[in-house]
């Protein structure tokens, strides 16, 4: 006969009551760990999106997302020259922040070349730009539509096409333009100061610089060994695809991991010191009926199996419910949560040891129960 | 004459130690045979309770011998799981306020006490009922103690304390919370059970009105036994 299933039934309501309490906080700890997920997902989505082998940074800098990376834009042809690239492909990296339809849009501009590495490889929806001016790729947490025209600096740019899923590191949406217009945005004076400039002598600003330039190798080609001989330039450097994804991880999201780690670490202790509580609690219930199951000879394992498997039921339904919620929530969450089925049940496997541990207050207290509490009043 | 089913000899217990000790029982003898109804009587602190835990096997007695059903328990040799098997096995408890699981319907909380003795599921059922129907209480078998009547609570209880057929039955207060009428139907029950299973039943009462239905009174004062042991 399980007696834990039975009580459990008679205190259905309380125990459920306890057991949505036990998943909205278990919840809590699987959005953040999915936030952090998608922290990292945001972050690399960016980097994978040109579908590059090297990274040809400014020399002594760290790439265009750790660090501020300034080269010539004729360096391209250069990069491209090196045995073994297959292609090559300048970029320009930039955040802006524009007044459209009576709200700031925040977004993370992306310059390149059509046809070159660095093109977006899917779009949702729409076209590629094919004019050399004033059209742009858009994502769809943008929240633009194909067509419409949104003003960046001092120019106006139809949405041609829609990307999904493409956001920067701090989870603006990318917007690409081509690579002209871009650098006319990043770095062309506006004419009061372009004036200023001419009026003390200066000479106009060339426009022709990039972040960084991007290139894919030939099959069969080491990429190491392609960065190596870039890298022997003595005004560049050049990461590798793997190097890039692991600095930005390193320097743009390991505040994010710990503070997100240290974050899910508290809420884990205080979702183990709110089930040890509550079973302490449902223990101290259970007290003269303990009492009476030792008196007529229940052994220790058939008490301890009450109050064990209550917590697991506890944890597992907690756990479920906690997950369930999170799926049909995480659409709603202002940046993107990223729920892995291996992060849901090691965190699965983590509840269940947590509910065994925490359990232990309340078999202390019942195996501490004296039979003799059973008779009398 | 029949072997005793319970003989206490010489057996103390005393609380605590040194100023702070308390003899709850001094050097107490008592036998109670097969088939008898053993009233303990005394005033609250007279040491009922603790003779009826020391028969129950749950506390141990400082000194003395004890025997039940031909066994000498606390020899040195007993382990706690030991004890556990006698008391499942061999004595079955009432108490005064039924004690019934309350998440455990009527069938249940006497199907319990079988289920612990290792009786499958289905046969613990069977014999639950039966003992219910035998207490004529079968037909609340479905019902949690909470839905039932102090009687009926208490004749749950009884069939609880009989499912494994034990051979001594203690009883702690088993009336107190029953008016006069159900009180007599209960050692009127206890009766019958003693003589139908050759069982020697123990009743810790302050009930004088079911005195005069115990076949032999053991009075006891300041932990000793006053008259009848």
């Amino acid at each position: 006969m399980n007696l834990a299933v039975r009580d459990v039934r008679h205190n259905l309501g309380r125990f459920l009551l306890t057991c949505l309490g036990l998943s909205l906080l278990l919840g809590v700890v699987l959005s953040m760990i999915g936030i952090y997920r998608g922290l990292v997902d945001e972050a690399l989505t960016l980097v994978r999106s040109p579908g590059a082998d090297l990274w040809i940074v400014e020399s002594g800098t760290r790439g265009p997302f750790a660090e501020a990376s300034r080269i010539p834009g004729d360096e391209r042809d250069a990069v491209a020259r090196l045995a073994g690239v297959a292609a090559a492909g300048s970029l320009t990296f930039q955040s802006v922040e524009t007044a459209h339809r009576g709200r700031t849009l925040r977004l993370y501009v992306v310059g390149y070349e059509p046809g070159r590495p660095g093109e977006p490889k899917r779009l949702a929806a729409g076209r590629l730009i094919t004019r050399s001016h004033y059209e742009m790729l858009a994502d769809r947490r943008a929240g633009l539509e194909i067509g419409e025209r949104v003003r960046l600096g001092r120019d106006v740019y139809e949405v041609v096409g829609l990307t999904d899923g493409v956001v920067a590191s701090g989870g603006d949406p990318v917007v690409h333009l081509t690579l002209r217009d871009s650098q006319r945005l990043q770095f062309e004076l506006d004419p009061p100061a372009a004036r200023r400039e001419l009026a003390r002598g200066g000479r106009p600003a060339g426009l022709d610089t990039v972040n960084a330039v991007v290139a894919r190798v030939l099959p069969g080609v080491p990429e190491a060994r392609v960065a190596a001989e870039a890298a022997r330039w003595k005004h560049l450097a050049a990461l590798t695809q793997g190097e890039q994804e692991g600095l930005l991880l390193k320097s743009v999201v390991e505040k994010a991991r710990r503070q997100i780690g240290l974050f899910t670490a508290i809420l884990m202790a205080v979702s183990a010191v709110v089930i040890a509580l509550i079973l302490y609690t449902l223990t101290m219930d259970k007290v003269k009926a303990i009492a009476t199951l030792k008196l007529i000879g229940a052994p220790d394992r058939t008490i301890v199996a009450l109050i064990v498997q209550q917590a697991l039921a506890m944890g597992v339904i907690g756990w479920s419910a906690g997950t369930l919620l999170i799926l049909l929530a995480k659409d709603h969450f202002p940046r993107r949560l990223l729920l892995l089925p291996d992060d849901a049940l090691m965190l699965g496997a983590a509840v269940l040891v947590l509910c065994v541990v925490a359990s232990g207050l309340g078999v202390r207290l019942a195996l501490k129960v004296d039979p003799a509490t059973a008779l009398g009043g | 004459m029949a072997t005793p089913l319970v003989e206490l000899r010489g057996i103390a217990k005393t609380y605590g130690s040194g100023e702070a000790a308390v003899h709850a029982l001094k050097d107490t003898d008592l036998r109670v045979y097969p088939g008898q109804v053993v009233g303990l009587l005394g005033p609250s602190g007279s040491g009922k309770t603790t003779l009826l835990n020391l028969i129950g096997c749950i506390v141990e007695p400082t000194r003395g011998r004890m025997d039940l059903d031909g066994e000498t328990v606390y020899d040195n040799r007993w382990l706690k799981s030991d004890l556990r098997r006698l008391r499942l096995e061999k004595i079955g408890f009432i108490f005064q306020f039924h004690n019934l699981l309350p998440f455990l319907t009527a069938e249940e909380n006497v199907a319990v006490a079988l289920d612990l003795a290792g009786v499958s599921g289905a046969e613990a059922r069977r014999r639950a009922r039966a003992l219910l129907d035998y207490l004529e209480v079968g037909h609340r078998r479905a019902s949690l103690p909470s839905r039932l009547s102090g009687g009926e609570a208490q004749r749950v209880a009884i069939a609880r304390a009989l499912a494994n057929r034990p051979r001594i039955i203690l009883a702690d207060e088993p009336t107190a919370a029953l008016d006069s009428g159900r009180a007599g139907m209960v050692m009127d029950l206890l009766r019958r059970l003693a003589l139908e299973q050759r069982a020697a039943v123990l009743v810790v009462t302050h009930d004088e009105t079911i005195f005069g239905r115990f076949d032999h009174a053991v009075s006891l004062r300041d932990g000793q036994v006053e008259a009848g042991g």
